[in-house]
């Protein structure tokens, strides 16, 4: 009995060791997100802060979103912005003219909401004291299995309308962006369909023409 | 002191207030301003976790589920519409974007 309590004792100092190593690579990382010259670099910082915050979720359990966060943002969100990064030809030092100009401003305005957010989720209020961990959950628990319980029966409809949402986002994407070659040559069904027989067929009223003879040498001559 | 509740949450709110911080300093730059965004939402999603995981309530996983779809639908189409601004202004500086007059 004696040890399983030490085992436990170990165990909570390790999580704690796992949370604040994390935490400090967390806000490096955002750090360094905002203050990078090169916007490629503050792509690669965000990369490493999405990665330590999947961290952190895996130390409260919730293992599909550690890895969905991996996945989706790492994978693809990320992999987006550094493509239109490398893409865009842009001039940093325009970009950067002015940059620590606003920091007198901006510091304070940081500093003040994350005192005031400290003190207020600092308090008792928030405290292990006042809500306790939860039990560890038992082997066989999967976290998978209960979200997709959840999304599927209480939050069928908001789990449809995010696919509306998604399928919004990829046509508006697509046409925002699609850009038509003028040159290139095709066919237009819709207008094929759509001809009537005046569009191609002109007929028009004229004189009945009588055939001229022949112009002669003589003929041509005798002017 | 063992972590608790707070810590998560703090560490939520400092994320937050840099991602403020970056929106201020990078006012001209749009790609880091949609990455001071993103960061940003990740703080809020950190809170949901972790009041999830510490009021044992699996609705909190299901709200950042949908934050992180919402997300990535958002990222998608504010670089369609940087890229489409960068073919037609050639630079990305928000004090070029002036065409409303506004």
């Amino acid at each position: 009995m004696e040890s399983q309590a030490d085992i436990h004792t170990v165990m909570m100092i390790f999580q704690d060791f796992v949370f604040y190593g994390l935490a400090a690579i967390l806000l490096f990382a955002g750090v360094r997100v905002i203050t990078a010259r090169n916007p490629v670099h503050a792509a690669l910082f965000l990369v490493l802060a999405f990665f330590t915050a999947a961290g952190i979720w895996l130390l409260l359990e919730a293992e599909f979103l550690a890895i969905a966060l991996v996945l989706v943002y790492v994978g693809a969100v990320m992999v987006l912005f550094l493509f239109v990064v490398m893409m865009l030809d842009i001039n940093l030092d325009k970009l950067r003219e002015g940059f620590w100009k606003a920091l007198p401003v901006a510091l304070p305005i940081g500093i003040l909401m994350a005192a005031e957010m400290v003190m207020i989720l600092g308090s008792k209020h928030f405290s292990s004291e006042m809500i306790t961990a939860p039990a560890p959950r038992p082997a066989g628990y999967s976290n998978t299995a209960e979200l997709g319980r959840q999304l599927y029966t209480d939050y069928l409809l908001p789990f449809e309308l995010a696919s509306v949402v998604l399928l919004v986002a990829i046509v508006a994407a697509i046409a925002l962006t699609l850009r038509e070659r003028k040159d290139s040559k095709f066919i237009d069904p819709a207008e094929q369909v759509r001809v009537k027989r005046a569009d191609r067929v002109r007929i028009i009223s004229m004189p009945a023409e009588k055939e001229l003879p022949p112009v002669t040498e003589a003929v041509a001559e005798k002017k | 002191m063992s972590v608790g509740l707070s810590h998560y949450l703090i560490l939520g709110s400092l994320l937050f207030a840099i991602s403020v911080i970056g929106i201020f300093l990078n006012r001209k730059n749009v790609i880091i301003l949609l990455m001071a965004i993103e960061l940003m939402l990740l703080a809020v999603n950190m809170n949901f976790i972790a009041f999830s995981h510490y009021l044992n309530d699996i609705a909190g996983q299901v709200f950042v589920f949908f934050i992180l779809t919402v997300a990535a639908a958002e990222s998608a189409i504010g670089l369609a519409i940087l890229v489409l601004l960068f073919r037609n202004l050639r630079t990305i500086n928000v004090d070029d974007l002036d065409q409303l007059k506004g």
